[in-house]
């Protein structure tokens, strides 16, 4: 794809992706990783994967992130008040990425030049050659796949599941509202302000 | 045409944001966003890759990721779901029961 | 030599061994009548087949051996112990004397023990002795016969302290196997010099055949293997200074006290130096050494022997005292005199103590010859086979003893060194004194016996007193296979072993500085001997017997003399005090204290603490914090991929 959208969707996706770790609420930090989500699929459709790209927006975004909205809403997760405890870590985690990042800086920008690409195939990235691939050579991964996801479902819910009234009496009552700080304290002075 | 190399680089970048999404958030839903936001950075670098080769092999693989993701982020939410059930928080700082 | 295949020999080990067993695992369940009639039998069965091979041996030429074989034991490289049985003319004497005595004594044990509850491991411990104690005679190889000297140490350990309910019997046991540990200490430094010896110069065995082609190889180290082979010979042989066992060793039965610590084991030591004759030929001081200790012991213990008032404990003294003389036999040179003492010493010793142990079964267990008196008419037979028993120590003609004593005091007087002769002399006197005053307290006089005792003396079962009578008989009879040379056949004894000890004409006997051989010389060492020999009996007569209260007035005058001999010569307490607590402290303070307790024990918690403390330390990484973790995993990512920059750096 021509360089200047390429800068212009990477800076967009750049600038989503401090939006998700630096948002303090954390349905603003869903809808940045969204954009994210949506903003390398356009990435992957200038790359000629094009079936790839709308997958991703359609199970990525339209899936996973839902998902996770209404996960947060059911636990109704309040705004994080602040950066909290142990803020030596938060630093040098912070720089430890920022090195990592430049590690693979040096190393990508010592590689031999990946700028010549290869001629490609007519059916590239369409849903016919994906399928070939999948069905002839990863048909095994493609099967197990099927069954993991039975496994994730069938985890999903046993884990997720409303308990028994029985059980009901043993397991501890959830808060009145799923603060990102501990229940007592701040939680009752929310209350009491809200 | 932009080479290929800047989508690795874009992919680097995107990759340390989510480590340090990690480290920094104590929310864990949102260290798992951040979690997912690595992910993708691999996706991309993956799909890049297989740009370069001219193979279908690098966007096979970016789909199994997805779908494991997909997976993964269920029962991750699934966990985290029983988890608030029992301990009343989603602090990453209060969840320490493997403490010494 | 002529050695000859005997498989029959393997039966001698195999009945008590068998009989070992039967007690062993059934002694219990079958009752008292089967476990004696095993027990016993398998002695007399052993006897019949050591008859058999003797009969054989005797038509064989002189110098003959039978051998049997069992199976290869050791075969380390070049070096290889076989398990093997000889029998020449010496061990055939030593294998005859301990089945035939021994099974005697297994037959008085069946009367003895009547009574007693565990009759069932006494004969098991009593089969497992006449086991190892043929082991050890019939062993055609140092290491062999080892393994038989220890065998015959943990018997007799077990059998002393077979009423091990009483916390002393208990400690006299353990005392006399730690005092025989000790010398078998000496006893396997003496095995090691010799092998490697021997190696050295490429003969790897310890066959004694074979170590007696090679002697020469040991002419180096002769006196040290000697002398260190000896010392065991002092704690198996109740020697100077390893004696102190025996004397506290008569608080196990009496039939044990007769076989083990009279007849057969204690006489180990010196089947030990007679069957390596050819080792102590090369080192002459080490048999001066041999025969020194042994007139020392012999006179010491006598000494001690005339004021002991237990019965047995005359007994146990007499025994060192004569076992003594066969040190002294030899030691000088004169084999087959010490081999003929330990003879005739079997029959009347062990007949001795198996008449006391008649005399306190008679008296329910009473043992202190001030308690006793006037028993001769009670106690016929037990009474005339003592006499004859003490006639024979005393070495009275024409009773066994007298031969032999008289052999050995001769050899003593030929090789030169007369005071070993004097000494022995003047012992023979001490021991007929003794020995006599044991007769006249116990058997003559007026009854000192206490009132309830009286009425229930009664003579043995004849399982007990006929043992009794065939020991007389031997007694009396024993000593005429060595007679003086111009008497009938002279010293048939003598000849009969002389190919063992006289092997490859390599090692003359010692010289023999005075022709004993002439009949006035030795007429002359005889009537001395035997005038000694009279003189205590009269003494003995004189103040047992015509002036009683004599040995009360004597005591009291020479107090203190009195008290040195009733105490031992307080050797048991200078032991104790220069040995035995050092011993303790050491091991108390230092070893179990120090090293155990701090050096080891602190290594060990130490080691323990210092996990515990590194894992104290080290649990603190557990936050249980996610994030921390994944820390962790940042830097292991970031060093990862900088070792990866560098490469690509470069």
């Amino acid at each position: 794809m021509p360089i200047g959208i390429f800068m212009f969707l990477a800076a967009l996706a750049i600038i989503a992706g401090f939006g998700v770790i630096m948002q303090r609420n954390p349905v603003h930090c869903v809808l940045a990783l969204a954009l994210v989500l949506m903003d390398l699929g356009v990435l992957f459709m200038g790359l000629d994967a094009v079936t790839l790209g709308f997958l991703q927006i359609i199970v990525y975004v339209g899936a996973i992130m839902v998902l996770f909205l209404f996960v947060i809403w059911l636990l109704n997760v309040q705004a994080d008040p602040g950066l909290g405890r142990h803020l030596a870590l938060k630093l040098f985690g912070s720089i430890g990425a920022a090195a990592l990042a430049a590690e693979f800086a040096a190393i990508i920008v010592q590689a031999p030049k990946l700028s010549d690409l290869r001629p490609l195939p007519p059916d590239f990235g369409t849903v016919a050659a994906l399928a070939r691939s999948l069905f002839s050579d990863y048909l095994v991964a493609f099967e197990v796949t099927s069954i993991l996801l039975l496994a994730a479902i069938v985890g999903a819910i046993a884990l997720a599941r409303k308990t028994s009234p029985a059980l009901a009496l043993v397991t501890p009552a959830p808060a009145r509202d799923a603060s990102a700080l501990a229940p007592t304290g701040d939680a009752a002075a929310q209350r009491k302000s809200a | 045409m932009t080479p290929i190399s800047y989508y690795l680089a874009l992919s680097a970048i995107l990759f340390a944001v989510g480590v340090a999404g990690v480290l920094i958030r104590r929310n864990v839903i949102v260290m798992f966003l951040a979690i997912e936001l690595m992910l993708n950075a691999v996706n991309l670098a993956l799909v890049a890759l297989g740009r370069r080769i001219g193979s279908m092999d690098g966007q096979v693989i970016v789909f199994f990721v997805m779908t494991v993701a997909a997976a993964e982020a269920a029962v991750g939410l699934a966990i985290i779901i029983s988890i608030f059930r029992n301990r009343g928080t989603v602090n990453a700082d209060e969840l320490n029961l493997l403490r010494w | 030599m002529m050695t000859q295949d005997f498989p029959a020999l393997g039966l001698i080990l195999l009945f008590p061994a068998l009989g070992v067993l039967f007690n062993l695992f059934w002694g219990r369940r079958v009752g008292r009548a089967a476990v004696n009639f095993v027990g016993v039998g398998v002695i007399f069965l052993a006897f019949a087949v050591s008859l058999w091979a003797f009969v054989r041996l005797i038509g064989m030429p002189p110098g003959a051996a039978l051998q049997y074989g069992l199976w290869p034991w050791i075969a380390a490289g070049s070096f290889h112990v076989e398990f093997g049985l000889k029998i020449d003319a010496l061990s055939a004497v030593m294998t005859l004397v301990v089945t035939g005595v021994g099974a005697l004594i297994h037959l008085y044990s069946a009367g003895y023990m009547a009574e007693d509850e565990d009759y069932a491991r006494y004969f098991t411990y009593l089969n497992l002795f006449a086991f190892s104690m043929l082991v050890l005679v019939l062993a055609d190889n140092l290491l062999q016969m080892f393994i038989g000297w220890e065998g015959v140490g943990l018997c007799s350990y077990l059998l002393i302290a077979f009423w091990f309910d009483n916390a002393q019997y208990a400690y006299n046991g353990r005392k006399a196997f730690i005092v025989n540990r000790l010398g078998d200490l000496g006893f396997l430094l003496g095995i090691f010099t010799i092998v490697a010896t021997l190696a050295r110069h490429g003969v790897w065995t310890l066959n004694f055949t074979a170590m007696s082609h090679h002697a020469v190889l040991l002419r180096p180290v002769a006196l040290a293997a000697a002398l260190l082979l000896f010392f065991g010979a002092t704690g198996k042989s109740a020697q100077i200074p390893l004696y102190v066992w025996l004397p506290d060793a008569m608080v196990g039965p009496t039939p044990v006290s007769a076989l083990i610590h009279a007849a057969t084991m204690v006489t180990a030591g010196v089947y030990m130096i007679a069957r390596l004759n050819f080792l102590y030929l090369l080192a002459p001081s080490a048999m001066e050494v041999v025969a020194t200790i042994g007139a020392l012991t012999a006179f010491f213990a006598a000494t001690i022997a005339i004021v002991q008032a237990d019965i047995k404990r005359v007994l146990a003294y007499s025994t060192i005292s004569q076992i003594g003389y066969m040190m002294v036999g030899v030691g000088v040179g004169a084999f087959s005199a010490g081999i003929f003492h330990l003879m005739t010493h079997a029959f009347f010793k062990g007949l001795l103590f198996l008449c006391s142990g008649a005399v306190i079964h008679a008296l329910h267990g009473e043992q202190d010859m001030n308690k006793m008196g006037a028993l001769k008419d009670k106690l016929p037979i037990t009474y005339a086979t003592m006499l004859i028993a003490t006639l024979a120590i005393s070495a009275i003609p024409p009773f066994s003893g007298y031969f032999s004593k008289d052999l050995v005091l001769e050899g003593a007087f030929a090789s030169g060194h007369t005071w070993l002769w004097l000494i022995g002399v003047v012992t023979a006197g001490i021991t007929s004194f003794y020995m006599f005053r044991l007769i006249f307290m116990t058997f003559h006089g007026t009854s000192r016996l206490e009132a309830e005792k009286e009425h229930h003396v009664h003579e043995a079962p004849p399982a007990m007193t006929i043992p009794l009578i065939v020991l007389a008989g031997l007694s009396i009879v024993g000593g005429w296979v060595g007679l003086p040379e111009w008497l009938l056949w002279g010293d048939a004894f003598k000849r009969f072993l002389a190919p063992i000890f006289a092997p490859h004409g390599a090692f003359a006997l010692p010289e023999v500085m005075i022709d004993v051989h002439r009949f006035s010389v030795s007429m002359t060492l005889s009537v001395i001997a035997l005038v000694a020999g009279l003189v205590g009996i009269f003494l003995a007569w004189m103040l047992y017997i015509q002036h009683p209260e004599l040995p009360e007035r004597i005591a009291d005058r020479f107090h203190a003399l009195r008290e040195l001999l009733w105490r031992k010569y307080y050797i048991d307490e200078i032991y104790d005090l220069l040995i035995s607590r050092p011993l303790f402290w050491t091991s108390t303070h230092i070893l179990s204290n120090g090293i155990d307790h701090d050096v080891i024990d602190g290594i060990v918690d130490g080691s323990a603490s210092a996990v515990e403390d590194g894992g104290e330390a080290t649990r603190k990484i557990e936050t249980g914090n996610v994030q921390h973790y994944a820390f962790v995993y940042l830097i292991g990512a970031v060093a990862v991929a900088g070792y990866y920059v560098y490469m690509v750096m470069r």
